[in-house]
């Protein structure tokens, strides 16, 4: 049993101590997006008074993108009906999303997926919106969590929390490294966000656990357009993982989250994720859109970022997890497996841009595209002037599975200093028939050949990843695999 | 008694152009037969269409193996049946290790036949046996399939896997091209400790001196599609001596 299973089954079995209600489904406020809006979202939040002139800055800025059409980010090698922002409601109490009365109502591929991954029944309901008797008493187990984390000084805590009682931390950080002014997606997020998560590691500490494979029930609830902000002092470390590999039916179409990452000093932060959202069905209707900004910033000397992705879900992905690397002999690393099925559309990669003296980064990207779907990879590697011996490494794979899907590749290089190293490798191949038919002279059956093959494939990228979280993403690779070939 | 490979009358083509043109071949259980013949002649298509690949049009003959009409099984099921192919050009599969690769493979032919699948302790307690039986460098189980092996390395780890698998039918295709004479050595001495009363082999080999060490039955010689000769092993000595061209020079006399 892995420890999310040992610990699903602990709290399914603790005693009823907090619960909570189901019975709160009228808290969405109407469609539509304005100042009004803005200042109800930050009413119902119990926002302090700074946080709402940030979101209103925000919604300004936001509201004279909105109103050029050029000014939308158009870029992306993604094709996808044009987004009524007035057509969303902005606002949804966690828990408020329609619920069924049982398991039976619910997609019974969906199910098939719960149960190949082995998630428990509990948890399955939970995480297919059935409406929960058992009582999954996950606060009680967040807090005693959250009290040997406390004992250490690390701050893990939910946005709201953060913005109430660690309000100056928040104040300092937030938005410097993703301002709102940045992208469309960025402005809308800043305005609307409606909640998220917060971590603090304080000097010299070593967080002794994963950051949130706990939470994920309670991750379950959170909105459209999440914020996490991560901050590490100097010559700490902090492992966090976001997402979970269970697939999460979800009502909202649009989905724009924040992550904003500062290490300082000799600081090391590594963030996994494993993004796995509805996809949309085979005909590529529904689904979910998936615009996401992630960066980090090396702030201080000797500090580490590194970016861990694996991006199986969503109708739509535009993700480029990034990190400025400021600090002299600072590191960055981004590795991404990307893999796309049915129409599925991702564009994803990431920026390193390189400040200091002796830094260096390295970009790992793995793009596979089954179905009729389009995997691109986008990069840019940018080295200023007075980054002295910086360097970088890229390597972007791809691999086609069939012959109806496409795989393109973006790499873009800005070198402003003549003792950059850059290096650059790109390869696209298709699972060769040769070693289809090796496999299989060995007794191994089609479907199982291409899961090893791909997960081959993958393998220098899953392995990147905390182990639990390996083993289950190896799982849920194996999984979207199933009939997306032959 | 039934051959464990019936081959009658088999011909085969690639894009409208025939390549096997009737080939009548029978391996009964514990022998082993070596097939010889000048490059291009048809002996890896034999091979190929043996373990099932799908580049070939069948026109005409048949396949039994065991009793059952090989051309109808799929690879994989062949695989498990027990064909195995000791391939001319191994792929690699990169990232794809050894170890798991080898689990599935012999885990697929277990429950095929009807055994329990083998635990890691247990499948690596097998593969470092195996390993030593071939003298195959034990550092390579840690390694991805065939991924910067070198050639001989290669070809060991073909009959590693044979050893593996202890498959019914073993076909050996050009196992000992590109081996110097300890690989060659090694390699043979590995082949000769899996013969047994139950098994068929099939070794292809472009030349005689593999036959020095792996003696077998019989000797077939191909050209152009067709075995022209059978006899003992006597003949790979005679074809060694004389060369193809007393082969050709045979066939036209
Ligand atoms: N897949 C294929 N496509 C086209 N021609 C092929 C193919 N396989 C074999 N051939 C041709 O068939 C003939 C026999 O080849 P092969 O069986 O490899 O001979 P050998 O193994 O005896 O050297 C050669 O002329 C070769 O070019
Ligand atoms: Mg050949």
């Amino acid at each position: 049993m892995n420890t999310d299973t040992q610990y699903l089954h602990q709290v399914a079995e603790s005693d009823y101590e907090h619960g909570w209600s189901t019975d709160i489904a009228s808290d969405t406020i109407p469609k539509g997006l304005n100042e009004e809006v803005i200042r109800l979202i930050s009413a119902k939040k119990q926002d302090p008074d700074w946080m709402l002139e940030s979101r209103l800055r925000a919604f300004r800025h936001w509201k004279t993108l909105a109103s050029d059409t050029d000014k939308y980010p158009r870029w992306a090698h993604l094709d996808y009906p044009e987004i009524n922002f007035q057509d969303i409601s902005y606002y949804s109490a966690p828990g408020s999303k329609p619920r069924y009365e049982s398991l039976d109502e619910v997609d019974p591929e969906l199910l098939q997926t719960f149960e190949a991954l082995g998630i428990p029944l509990e948890e399955q309901k939970v995480l297919a919106g059935v409406a929960v008797d058992a009582v999954v008493d996950s606060v009680s187990v967040a807090t005693t969590f959250k009290e040997e984390l406390a004992k250490l000084g690390i701050i893990f805590c939910s946005f709201t929390e953060a913005i109430e009682n660690h309000g100056d931390l928040v104040r300092k950080y937030m938005g410097s490294v993703v301002p709102h002014t940045d992208n469309f997606y960025a402005a809308l997020n800043a305005a609307v966000f409606s909640d998220g998560s917060f971590c603090y590691i304080p000097p010299g500490v070593r967080c002794p656990m994963e950051l949130s494979t706990y939470f994920r029930i309670n991750q379950a609830g959170t909105g459209q357009f999440e914020r996490t902000l991560i901050v590490a002092e100097e010559g700490s470390y902090v492992s966090y993982l976001e997402g979970c590999t269970a697939p999460r039916r979800d009502e909202n179409q649009l989905h724009a989250a924040v992550v904003e990452i500062i290490a300082h000093k000799d600081a090391e932060v590594k963030y996994s994720t494993i993004q796995n959202w509805y996809p949309g069905n085979a005909e590529g209707k529904g689904g979910v859109f998936n615009f996401v900004t992630k960066r980090g910033i090396c702030e201080g000397t000797g500090s580490k970022i590194s970016w861990t992705q694996l991006e199986t879900g969503s109708a739509i992905t535009w993700k480029y997890p990034s990190v400025i690397l400021k600090g002299d002999h600072s590191i960055g690393e981004f590795y991404s497996v990307a893999f796309t099925k049915g129409r599925q559309q991702a564009d994803t990669g990431t920026k390193m841009l390189h400040l200091g003296r002796n830094t260096s980064s390295t970009i790992i990207s793995k793009g596979i595209s089954a179905g009729q779907s389009n995997n691109s990879y986008r990069g840019l590697v940018r080295i200023n002037k007075r980054a002295e011996n910086a360097r970088n490494f890229a390597q972007c794979d791809s691999m086609l599975l069939g012959d109806r899907c496409g795989a393109h590749t973006f790499p873009y290089l800005e070198i402003h200093n003549p003792t950059a190293q850059v290096e650059h490798e790109a390869t696209t191949s298709k699972v060769g028939e040769d070693q289809m038919f090796y496999c299989q002279q060995r007794g191994i059956s089609e479907q199982d050949a291409i899961k090893l093959l791909v997960s081959g494939f993958c393998q220098e990228i899953l392995t990147k990843l905390p182990m639990e979280f390996a083993v289950e993403a190896r799982k849920l690779l194996a999984i979207e695999l199933e009939g997306s070939v032959g | 008694m039934t051959p464990i490979l019936e081959i009658r009358g088999l011909q085969a083509s690639v894009e409208d152009m025939p390549i096997l043109k009737g080939v009548d071949l029978s391996v009964n259980p514990g022998e082993v037969h070596a097939i010889m013949g000048p490059n291009g002649s048809g002996k890896s298509t034999l091979a190929s269409i043996l373990a099932g690949r799908e580049d070939y049009e069948i026109d005409g003959g048949t396949v039994h193996y065991r009793g059952d009409d090989l051309l109808e099984m799929d690879v994989d099921e062949r695989a498990r049946e027990g064909v195995f192919l000791a391939f001319q050009y191994p792929v690699e599969l990169p990232g794809v290790s050894m170890m798991n690769f080898l689990k599935q493979a012999v885990n697929s032919v277990r429950e095929h036949r009807g055994q329990e699948p083998l635990g890691a302790a247990a499948l690596l307690r097998l593969a470092k046996e195996k390993a030593a039986l071939i003298e195959l460098n034990p550092s390579l189980k840690q390694r991805s399939v065939n991924q910067g092996f070198s050639g001989g390395e290669k070809k060991r780890n073909e009959i590693f896997q044979l050893a593996m698998l202890e498959p019914a039918m073993a076909i050996l295709d050009e196992t000992d091209s590109g081996l110097d004479i300890d690989a060659l050595r090694s390699v043979a001495h590995g082949v000769n400790q899996l013969r047994n009363p139950d098994r068929g082999f099939l070794i292809i080999t472009h030349y005689q001196r593999l036959l020095n060490y792996i003696v077998p039955d019989f000797v077939h010689v191909m050209v152009d599609g067709q075995i022209v000769q059978s006899a003992g092993k006597e003949l790979a000595l005679e074809l060694e001596k004389r060369g193809y061209d007393w082969v050709y020079d045979h066939i036209s006399a």
